[in-house]
């Protein structure tokens, strides 16, 4: 009997594991990059509304930092629009945007309209910085450690929950400085 | 309108299945004839009512029904037809469907082709098919409905996926379904002679056509697969043990088992314990692979949306049908005797040994799939095992298989009888040894260890496999089509070792950045980069560069790599650029725009590649063929297929 009853009870052991992996799915964000646990890579942008200033990776290494990626295009973005104004209110780390594919007037009549919670806006005209960070879609938010690797990555719209427990709560005990 | 009619075809559809799998499984147990005369009834119903969705969801793409969400998100106005019809199965919900309409469909099949059986039996098949599809209907209804309404609707749709907009993947899911489902059949043949409480060597006389055909629709669908990633993708290879491929490849392992223990039960009456947990373990694993592939547990290329709460319903649907079989198992398999015994070096015996390398080849996928979320669940480090795993471990247990394959051939049943063949192995043996270290030490060259081991057994293994045929020709016996089947799929195994073997050895590969008018230099070969433009598709715009293949200095064939941004979906895709010769596949494929004219471009020399695929179809003909010998069919006459069943058990 015993032998028989076996793959039942390995069946039975699997479907923990399973549930276990369904039950931490949507912690995981579903889609991990491959960039996780690398250090970011590297970029020189020039500045929305600052034409000749460059922004680059180096100059944001030493403290953590919040890259999210986002278009005039891309509706999802308007509808995490709202949660990256109450995240800039805070003002807890750095908010960098990437501009993704988009035309410079639209995107700052998007941002003069809507109120802009960045940081700083890098203009990605041609998507090759996204594609070094493996964009999927926007929108996407990536958290970039002091030690300038990239640990989280947030694939869709940003709501307050996610920014609470996986972008605030790698910051530091007792913030920044 | 119209996606309502669908929608309410699907809830009529449920109810037809829950009354199929009631009265099924039930009017057998209290042996009712009109409880059981409900069954094919409801077969043929569901099959009208799953077809009216089907065919309510194309009607929306192929209309530009942008108020259904699911085509609004799959589909878009500048999409061609082909497309707009395979974007059915383009994403989660649609795909559902189709599992839904094909499970129905091989309903309908055995509903059909059943009437010859034994009624009660029957009627707990079709009773067990009626209880899967009610779970996978009622998932699509309360979980995943395609025929959801976006309203107000939009001016246009978000696009099919680029990636699934190819010729290859427009097939690709079907066939794969066509296979995964298709196991559910065997599974309920199972469940059907577990019920019953009998399993005799008729029983698998009726499963061994179904699994086989499961089986050939499942290889070509892994082939699709694996042929659209080679040049879709522009990975430019043939197998990445990404965790959605091996998803398809524990059943298609599995599954190969069956077909084997299926043969040694049918003509010996053995392993009846071990087939019916084969039968089972088959279809738990093409469910698994839906999950897997659908819960988004495991992240993979393929990427798919996913959602927890699909995942629990999945999960609640694998232990309620897995779980209950696997205990139907425990309970009744012990009572189950093989009487036979048989010889270390019986046909018996090598059907045991080919089946414990498969199922420990599919365990060794498995738990190199599932690593990740095994050590989630035991709270270690992530971990994820990578193809070096696979590829150092998987060879190792099929080179043993292949050689028992060129072996076990020339075994006879109960007592193997391998000495009066002495002399057929050993000039097997000799022929390949000469062929296969002559074709790689004159021909390419040493290349990695196994690459010599591994051509000498494929050819080994087609020499063994056509002996037993050719001898039956000479001496004027008939050959039936499971004999010619048996030999062409065997043949297949040898072309994919040979094939394997020798590309994973012998191919070039170099990744450089050119411009217009360089040359990249393989060997004897040279790829000219000659020039780069503009292009412009139905939805999509991007750059096609013409690099001319040079061999010697004189021009052989021309490549067209392109590289397509999708405007809706605002995706870059590349084209490989791929010239198929009989013994290798000139390849390059554009990665990305360095500036300055200058191209990365990925260029590569694949010798054998094409016949990897060539080998799953030699595989896939081999089982079509041997389900369609006479002795399955169903209006043979007694008399007939007593000759039949006769020369083939003296076959096989």
């Amino acid at each position: 009997m015993s032998r028989f009853l076996l793959p039942a009870v390995v069946f039975l052991a699997l479907s923990g594991v399973l549930y276990v992996g369904v039950v931490h799915s949507p912690n995981k964000s579903t889609m991990q990059s491959a960039l996780l646990g690398k250090p970011v890579p590297a970029f020189s942008l020039p500045v929305l509304g600052n034409p000749g200033s460059t922004l680059s990776n180096t100059q944001l290494a030493g403290r953590p930092w919040v890259m999210n990626v986002w278009g005039t295009w891309c509706v999802a973005c308007r509808e995490e629009h709202e949660v990256l104004l109450a995240i800039g209110r805070q003002n807890a780390l750095p908010l960098v945007g990437l501009n993704w594919k988009d035309e410079d007037d639209a995107a700052k009549e998007w941002l003069q309209q809507l109120g802009n919670p960045y940081s700083v806006v890098a203009v990605d005209r041609d998507g090759r910085t996204a594609i070094d960070f493996g964009v999927y879609g926007a929108p996407e938010t990536f958290f970039i450690g002091a030690d300038g690797f990239v640990h989280y990555r947030h694939v869709g719209p940003m709501t307050e929950d996610v920014w609470q427990r996986e972008f605030l709560a790698r910051l530091p005990k007792g913030g920044l400085q | 309108m119209i996606p309502e009619l669908g929608h309410f075809a699907l809830i009529l559809a449920l109810v037809l299945a829950g009354a199929q799998a009631f009265f099924g499984i039930f009017g057998a147990a209290r042996g009712d004839a009109r409880w059981q005369a409900v069954v094919r009834p409801a077969v043929a119903g569901q099959f009208v009512l799953v077809s009216t969705a089907i065919g309510a969801l194309v009607h929306a793409f192929v209309t530009f029904d942008f108020s259904v969400l699911y085509v609004a998100s799959n589909s878009n106005s500048a999409l061609p037809l082909l497309y707009r019809v395979s974007a059915l199965w383009g994403a989660h919900e649609g795909s559902l469907l189709l599992w839904a309409w094909i499970l129905v469909a091989w309903t309908l099949a055995v509903a059909m082709l059943s009437r010859n059986l034994p009624a009660s039996f029957a009627s707990r098949v079709m009773g067990v098919l009626g209880f899967v599809s009610f779970g996978f209907l009622l998932f699509t209804i309360a979980t995943s409905n395609p025929f959801e309404r976006l309203l107000p609707a939009p001016a246009d749709g978000r696009d099919l996926n680029p990636v699934l907009q190819d010729p290859a993947l427009a097939i690709h899911p079907p066939m794969l379904y066509m296979g995964y489902v298709g196991f559910s059949v065997a599974f309920a043949f199972a469940c059907a002679a577990m019920l019953e409480g009998k399993l005799d060597q008729v029983w698998a006389k009726w499963t061994r056509p179904w699994t086989t055909m499961a089986w050939a629709f499942l290889s070509v669908g892994i082939a699709l697969g694996s042929w659209w990633a080679y040049y879709e993708l522009g990975w430019g290879g043939y197998w990445f043990w990404d965790p959605v491929e091996n998803a398809s490849f524990m059943p298609w392992l599995v599954g190969t088992a069956l077909i084997h223990s299926l043969a040694a039960t049918e003509k010996r009456g053995v392993f009846k314990s071990w087939t019916l947990l084969l039968a089972i373990l088959a279809f738990s694993l093409s469910l698994l692979g839906t999950f897997l592939v659908r819960s988004g547990v495991l992240t993979s290329v393929h990427s798919f949306a996913a959602d927890p709460t699909r995942g629990l319903f999945i999960l609640g649907f694998l232990v309620i049908v897995v779980g209950g079989a696997l205990t139907l198992y425990a309970w009744r398999a012990p009572l189950l005797k093989s009487p036979a015994g048989f010889e270390g070096t019986a046909r018996e015996a090598f059907l045991l040994y080919n089946n414990i390398f498969l199922v420990v080849a599919a365990a060794m996928v498995f738990i190199g799939t599932l690593a990740p979320l095994i050590a989630d669940a035991l709270k270690m480090t992530p971990l994820s095992v990578g193809s070096p795993y696979f590829d150092n471990l998987f060879p190792i247990l099929m080179l043993p298989l292949g050689a028992l394959v060129a072996v076990g051939i020339h075994a006879a049943w109960k007592r193997g009888q391998l000495g009066n063949n002495r002399g057929r192995i050993l000039l097997g043996i000799a022929a390949a040894l000469v062929f296969g270290l002559a074709i790689v030490f004159l021909g390419y060259g040493p290349g990695k260890p196994l690459t010599p081991i591994g051509v000498v057994l494929g050819i080994w293994i087609i020499l063994s496999s056509l002996i037993d045929p050719i001898d039956r020709l000479r001496r004027r016996l008939t050959l039936p089509r499971a004999i010619i089947g048996m030999t062409i799929a065997h043949i297949g195994l040898g072309v994919c070792i040979i094939a394997i073997s020798t590309v994973e050895s012998y191919t070039v590969e170099r990744d450089a950045a050119i411009a217009p008018g360089d040359t990249l230099t393989m060997g004897r070969y040279a790829y000219r980069f000659d020039s780069i433009k503009e292009i412009e598709g139905p939805n999509y715009g991007g750059v096609r560069a013409e690099v001319t293949v040079l061999h010697d200095g004189a021009p052989v064939a021309v490549l067209h790599p392109e590289q397509r941004h999708y405007w809706v979906q605002r995706s870059t895709l590349t084209e490989a650029g791929i010239s198929s010769r009989w013994n290798m596949d000139f390849f390059v494929a554009l990665s990305q725009n360095v500036g300055g004219g200058r191209w990365s471009v990925r260029a590569q020399l694949r010798p054998l590649i094409d016949w990897v695929w060539l080998a799953a179809g030699l595989m896939a003909l081999g089982g079509v063929l041997a389900t369609t010998d006479r002795r399955y069919r169903a209006r043979t006459s007694a008399a007939e297929a007593a000759v039949a069943q006769g020369s083939a058990a003296e076959a096989t």
